[in-house]
Order: structure tokens, then C-alpha cells, then sequence
């Protein structure tokens, strides 16, 4: 069968099994433009800019656990997509990046709309392709998505130059991918599983560590049985919410910076620590030399980069989680720690940490509460960067896998408008909340317009404190309150919402909050709701920059005004 | 600090210099030299870096190199009995009055003179770093026009090579845990 170079994309593709690519026209892409009538199955999304193309590709393959798709042209197209390059690098995300580039024989000599994206996205690729003649493009993309969805997954970007789209080439699409140097293993060293399950015997203050790689392996049940059977408590990463049900009595919350103080104090003294599917990121250990400094720990991640790179490893395991867990949880003794658990539960209850004060005004954490509270369990929660990102992961006690989508890693501002369009491309008949700031809410809200023309019902909540809130709080903590550059002039949410035909609210009294929340999820249509909330409020626990996790500071305000709520149960 | 011999056999392909030069970048290291050839394997070829940082470091720094996905196998050969050299040529300045001087020397480091013209002589020098260093500053008098140096290779000594570890074929190797056994060739760390 004879194919353009356009045309050979489309057919892997769709043996890829894609649905959607998230895209953006332009001179260099046109002939697979082109080709798209002829694949009705695989739907084409006109984002207004190609880092919505890239972020929403991203959040709907962290929903659905399949390789996410997006299209630009060449030049500023491509380079456009560079931050949703970036933001899937750093938390493992499989994407399929589809750049158009400048016809081959301009490549180097500075042509219309060039770009050099294979250089420019060297770093934050797990592997890039230009090509250079049509034969191996089939090959070429059936490599890709090998790479992106194996191993630790990652980005790949594949750059065809125009003539090599037009170019016709006989098409026999290669059913199976053989790359010698790259053979990803997912079965973990047995010896080291039989370690690791000693370990776990001998211990008597066990704590789970589970990030993101449990949700891209889907662990869940091995995770959950591991943790029953040797009764350990298990404290989830940010990207790891959601990999661990909520409502578990051995369900702990998050770590680190803006973790549980509880969390904080248990991994100081913990005599084991599991690091599963995680990479001891510096906001979840704190200065390093002071982490979990009684305990052994045990690290299992597919990437052995991540093995001893930033703490020291009693027993490592290379290998899938799923697949690691499988082996380890047969070895591994029922036991109960009856009193580790109550030493934990004595710090939650002397330092609650995240109840919230009853006052009048809007606390920006009593509107991301409401929100998960109003929505039941079958919701999508996405967000963006900075305070409000935080509270939603501390208040994240649902049950959902893989249903709390944020920007980990590069910790991407604007993140949560396009991200939200992917998840509910991705879940059509469920709620999807963006649970997003003023300021990055300002960085990407121009794909209200995709939400409008495709008719996506997501709600947001826009928690508008009228400043970057998480800056605005260093500069008032460590920079001796000198606030430069966070407070800015905000444009009417409302008006802008209904500019775009969009249903836009503002809530500006407490008792409005749970109402307007109830008429959004009601509303048939997507929704813009502008919390007014408290513009001073800081985020609590916080462990200093450069502190150790000892050193994290609970809630100080408002201690008279709470009403301690027991967490975890709702 | 100790200076470090890297050997990376990596897959023939553009870019893949590029891409493992970046993995040292990232982390900081300053490449002290490079050496890039075909090696017994057709369409591998085989890189050898110098570095200067701890052993943890370079160790990191190597199994990041494993995420370049053309690279089939590192090996850190500082701690093996090796053999290595480097190549220099040298364009001396050398007058009909010095070429007896000159010629004296490259005997005594064993050199070869390549090219003869009116005014200078080009010498080929083999051998370790330090012995390209002596044979320099021994001809530095005469007045040296241009130099070039290839960069160390390095192998190691008896029958081990990293293609040849427990009868990998490109399998097993790539996801070996770290800290497990002592370091040997071949093997990621």
C-alpha cells in the first residue's frame, strides 16, 4: 500500500489505538492536516496554543494510562509546546509529540518558522527523532510510542520535515519494535525482594513512601495489600495521591513541605521507609542528610538513575511496581504495629494540621475542602501551581486512582485550564473540577475558548486571593513581608467567562460557597466560579527552604478559632 | 576527585554524542577529553570521556547515560588495570640548526617525524598523557606552532571487555541494581 508520509503517521495512530490529538495548524504540519477526513475515528482538538496541546495530551494520558498525542507546526509551534515538554519529563508522562518542520533541504539554514527542536528538546525527551526519509517514519513512530509508554515512562517528540509528509513510500506497518540497547525490565532482583521482605519483618516502625510510579503501574491492589499485611502506614507523594485510597485507616496524606506535620515527624521516627514508585524529591525529604535518619530504607523504582541519587539505599529494587509488589507481598509476615500507629495518631491529634478555622471570612482551604465535599467520588480533580495546589493535595483524601492531576516536578503555573480539558476528554461522563489561582489561571485561560467550542462541562473554581499566594507568602516569610510583583490587577472572572459563552459566578460571602459549588456541578455546561477568598492566608504545615523535616511548623494561626476536625474521615 | 575513564559503546546514530555530552552538562562536569571511534561491533561505536569528580558522582552521571537509549553499555575503568594512550601531533619549529636536537628527543620518547618542511617538523607522539606532557615540554624550547591531541583511550587489560559480562547480549545490564556486588567492568556500577 502506498502512503504519504502524512498518511503513515495517521495509520500509526491509530494502531496506537489514539483518540484524540491535541493540536495546532500551521505552514510546516498542513499535509497532516490534510489527511484528517480520512481518519474520522481519531478526533483532531483545535487548542489556542500549543501548550494547551501538550498539557491537555498530558493530563489525558495521566488519567487513562495511555500515551498522550499532540501536534504543532514548526518554529514558534514547536517551541510552544516546550513547557508541556518539559512538565511530562518531569513527572513521567507519556506523551507523542508530532512537531511539523521546515521542508528538508531548508533544515540549518534558518528557513521560515525553523526551529531546532530536537536540540532544544534534547533534556527533556526520553528520546527525539528527526526524519529525514519517509521509509523510516513507520518505524520511527511505532519506536516512539514504545519508548514513551515503557520502561519509566517519558515524552518523545518526532520532528518530520514537510516534504518528507508529501513524500509517498510503500507502508507496511512494523508489528514489532526491537530496539537492542533499550530493553526496560519489569521484574525486580529476587534476592533483593528477599531483603526487602526481611526488612519489613524486622521492623517495628514501617512507613510506606508511595509516589507516582504506583498510579503509572497501577499497584493499587498490590499497594493496598502490602499495606494490610504488614500493617504500614502509607504516606502518598503529591503525583502518589490518589494511588492509595483516601478513606484507609492506613491512609496518611501527603509528606514534605506542605505535607501533614504528622508525616514529617513519623518519617524522623520511622526505622523503615519504602520508597515505592517515588524519587525522594527534595520538597518531600527536606535537607537530606537529616531524612529519615533511623531508618533503612528501601527504594523500588523502574529507573535505576533514581536508585542512591539523592538518599542512601538499604536494599534497592529495579523493576515495575506492580510486577515488584507481586513477588515482595507473598514473602512478606502479617503483622501489626499497634503502637506505631498510636504514636502517629498521638502527633495528628496534638497537631492537626490541616482543620480548618471556623471564621467568617472565605478561607481559600474551606472552599478546595467544599469542593472535594460537594463533587462524590467518581470526580476528576485538576490543578495548578502554588498554594491552592496545595491544599487541594492536603485536603486529596479520595478513594479514585489516578484522579488528582497536578504538576509535580516542574510545578507548571496555567497547568490547570488546559490539563482540564484533557481529563475530561479523557472522562466525558464524570465531573471534572480545575481547582485553580488567579495567576495561573490568567497564563492559559485562553482555552476557555476549546472548553466552549467543544462544549466541555468542567468547573472551575479559581481561588482569587488577588495575589501570587505562594510567592506572596515567602516574600512575607523569608523575605521580610517585602511583597514585590504578587499582587496584580485582576480582570472581572465573571465578564471573562461570559465573554467566551461560558457561565461565570462569584462568591464573595461564606454561605454562598456550598451553594454555588451545588449550581455549578448542577449546571450542565462548564463553569467559572471566582472564589473571593482571605488574601492573606498562609499555607500550613511549611517546612522552611532548606530545613529538615523536623524543623516543619504546623499551623500557627487561628489556633482559638478551630474547631479540630479528625481527618480522614468524613 | 580522581580523574575517571568512561567507556560508553553506544549505537551509531546522530545525536547520541549530543545527547550524552548533555548528561554530563547537566550535572555540571567539565568533559576533560573525548575520544569517538568505531569499535568491534558493526554500527557501535565507542566513546571515552575523562572526567574529574568523586566515584559517586561519575556513578550517577553513568547511570544517567543509560537513559540515552542508543547507549548499549558504560563502564568506569578507572578502577581495572588498563591499558591507555593518547596520540599527539606536534608542529615544531625547527630550524637547520636545532633539527639534531630535535631529532634526539623524539628517539628518546620514541616518536615519529611525520612531515619535514624548511622551517618545521611535524612529530607523532604515543603514550600516556603523561608522557605526551614530558615530549611537550621538552620540544617547548624550540617553539611549538600547533598541537593536537586526541584524547585518552583506554582499555582494559586480560580477557574482560563490557560487551563480554555474563553472556549479555544487551539484556540484563541495563536495569542492574546499583550497590549490589563490587564494581567491575561491564557492569553499570
Amino acid at each position: 500500500m502506498k502512503l504519504t508520509g502524512a498518511q503513515i503517521v495517521m495509520e500509526c495512530l491509530a494502531r496506537e489505538g489514539v483518540e484524540f490529538i491535541f493540536g495546532y495548524p500551521g505552514g510546516a504540519n498542513l499535509p497532516l492536516y490534510d489527511t484528517l477526513p480520512q481518519y474520522p475515528k481519531i478526533r483532531h482538538i483545535s487548542v489556542r496554543h500549543e501548550q494547551a496541546a501538550a498539557h491537555a495530551a498530558d493530563a489525558y494520558s495521566r488519567v487513562t494510562g495511555k500515551a498522550g498525542v499532540c501536534w504543532a507546526t514548526s518554529g514558534p509551534g514547536a517551541t510552544n509546546l516546550v513547557t508541556g515538554i518539559a512538565n511530562a519529563w518531569m513527572d513521567s508522562v507519556p506523551l507523542v509529540c508530532v512537531t511539523g518542520s521546515v521542508v528538508s533541504w531548508l533544515i540549518g539554514r534558518d528557513g521560515f518558522q525553523e526551529a531546532d527542536i530536537t536540540g532544544i528538546t534534547l533534556p527533556i525527551t526520553k528520546q527525539n527523532y528527526l526524519v529525514l526519509d519517509v521509509d523510516d517514519l513507520a518505524q520511527t513512530m511505532r519506536e516512539a510510542f514504545h519508548v514513551a509508554t515503557t520502561g519509566r515512562p517519558g515524552p518523545v517528540l518526532i520532528d518530520i520535515p514537510r516534504d518528507i509528509q508529501q513524500q509517498e513510500t510503500e507502508f507496511t506497518y512494523p508489528e514489532t519494535v526491537d530496539i537492542p540497547s533499550y530493553k526496560p525490565v519489569a521484574k525486580g532482583h529476587s534476592g533483593q525482594i528477599q531483603k526487602a521482605a526481611q526488612l519489613i519483618k524486622e521492623a517495628e516502625r514501617p512507613l510506606i513512601l508511595a509516589g507516582h510510579g504506583v498510579i503509572i503501574s497501577q499497584a493499587y491492589d498490590e499497594l493496598k495489600e502490602l499495606a494490610e499485611r504488614a500493617h504500614i502506614p502509607v504516606i502518598c507523594t503529591l503525583l502518589g495521591l490518589g494511588g492509595f485510597p483516601g478513606s484507609h485507616e492506613l491512609f496518611m496524606g501527603m509528606p514534605g513541605m506542605h505535607g501533614m506535620y504528622w508525616n514529617n515527624m513519623a518519617i524522623g521516627d520511622a526505622d523503615l521507609v519504602i520508597g515505592i514508585g517515588m524519587r525522594f524529591d527534595d520538597r518531600v525529604t527536606g535537607r537530606l542528610k537529616d531524612f529519615a535518619s533511623n531508618a533503612k530504607i528501601v527504594h523500588i523504582d523502574i529507573d535505576p538513575a533514581e536508585i542512591g541519587k539523592n538518599v542512601k539505599t538499604a536494599v534497592p529494587i529495579v523493576g515495575d511496581v506492580k510486577a515488584v509488589l507481586q513477588e515482595l507481598n507473598p514473602l512478606v509476615e502479617p503483622a501489626r504495629h499497634e503502637e506505631w500507629m498510636a504514636h502517629i495518631q498521638k502527633i495528628r491529634e496534638e497537631h492537626p494540621s490541616i482543620a480548618i478555622p471556623n471564621v467568617k471570612k472565605i478561607l481559600p482551604q474551606y472552599v478546595i475542602q467544599q469542593v472535594y465535599e460537594q463533587s462524590g467520588k467518581d470526580a476528576y480533580f485538576v490543578t495548578g501551581v502554588g498554594q491552592h495546589q496545595m491544599w487541594a493535595a492536603q485536603y486529596f483524601w479520595q478513594d479514585n486512582p489516578a484522579s488528582f492531576i497536578t504538576s509535580g516536578g516542574l510545578g507548571t503555573m496555567g497547568f490547570e485550564v488546559p490539563a482540564a480539558i484533557g481529563a475530561q476528554f479523557a472522562r466525558p461522563k464524570n465531573l471534572v473540577w480545575s481547582i485553580a489561582g488567579d495567576g495561573g489561571f490568567q497564563m492559559t485561560l485562553q482555552e476557555l475558548a476549546t472548553i466552549a467550542e467543544y462544549e466541555l462541562p468542567i468547573k472551575f473554581a479559581i481561588i482569587n486571593n488577588n495575589f501570587l499566594g505562594m510567592v506572596r507568602q515567602w516574600q512575607h516569610m523569608y523575605y521580610e513581608d517585602n511583597l514585590q510583583s504578587v499582587k496584580m490587577l485582576q480582570p472581572d472572572f465573571v465578564r471573562l467567562a461570559e465573554a467566551f459563552g461560558i457561565a461565570g459566578m462569584r462568591v464573595s460571602e461564606k454561605e454562598d460557597v456550598i451553594p454555588a459549588i451545588e449550581k455549578a456541578i448542577r449546571h450542565p455546561g462548564a463553569v467559572v466560579i471566582d472564589f473571593e477568598v482571605e488574601q492573606h492566608e498562609d499555607l500550613f504545615p511549611a517546612m522552611p527552604p532548606g530545613a529538615a523535616l523536623a524543623e516543619t511548623v504546623d499551623q500557627p494561626k487561628f489556633e482559638e478559632a478551630r474547631e479540630p476536625k479528625k481527618v480522614g474521615t468524613r | 576527585m580522581t580523574t575517571h575513564t568512561i567507556v560508553a559503546l553506544v549505537e551509531n546514530r546522530p545525536g547520541v554524542l549530543n545527547r550524552i555530552a548533555s548528561k554530563w552538562r547537566q550535572r555540571g562536569f567539565n568533559i576533560e577529553s573525548l575520544a569517538v571511534g568505531h569499535s568491534e561491533v558493526p554500527g557501535l561505536s565507542r566513546m571515552t570521556f575523562t572526567v574529574d569528580g568523586t566515584t559517586t558522582d561519575v556513578d550517577q552521571v553513568s547511570k544517567q547515560m543509560y537513559k540515552v537509549i542508543e547507549v548499549v553499555k558504560v563502564a568506569d575503568l578507572t578502577e581495572h588495570d588498563m591499558v591507555h594512550r593518547e596520540l599527539a601531533l606536534v608542529k615544531v619549529t625547527a630550524a637547520p640548526k636545532d633539527r639534531g636536537g630535535i631529532l634526539e628527543i623524539v628517539d628518546i620518547f620514541r616518536a615519529k617525524i611525520v612531515d619535514v618542511a624548511t622551517e618545521t617538523v611535524i612529530v607523532e607522539v604515543t603514550g600516556t598523557e603523561d608522557k605526551v606532557d614530558a615530549f611537550l615540554e621538552m620540544v617547548r624550547p624550540f617553539g611549538i606552532k600547533e598541537l593536537v591531541r586526541t584524547g585518552r583511550i583506554a582499555m582494559a587489560r586480560g580477557g574482560i571487555t563490557p560487551m563480554a559480562v555474563e553472556g549479555v547480549k544487551g539484556e540484563e545490564h541495563r536495569y542492574r541494581p546499583a550497590g549490589e556486588g563490587k564494581a567491575k567492568v561491564g557492569t553499570l556500577i
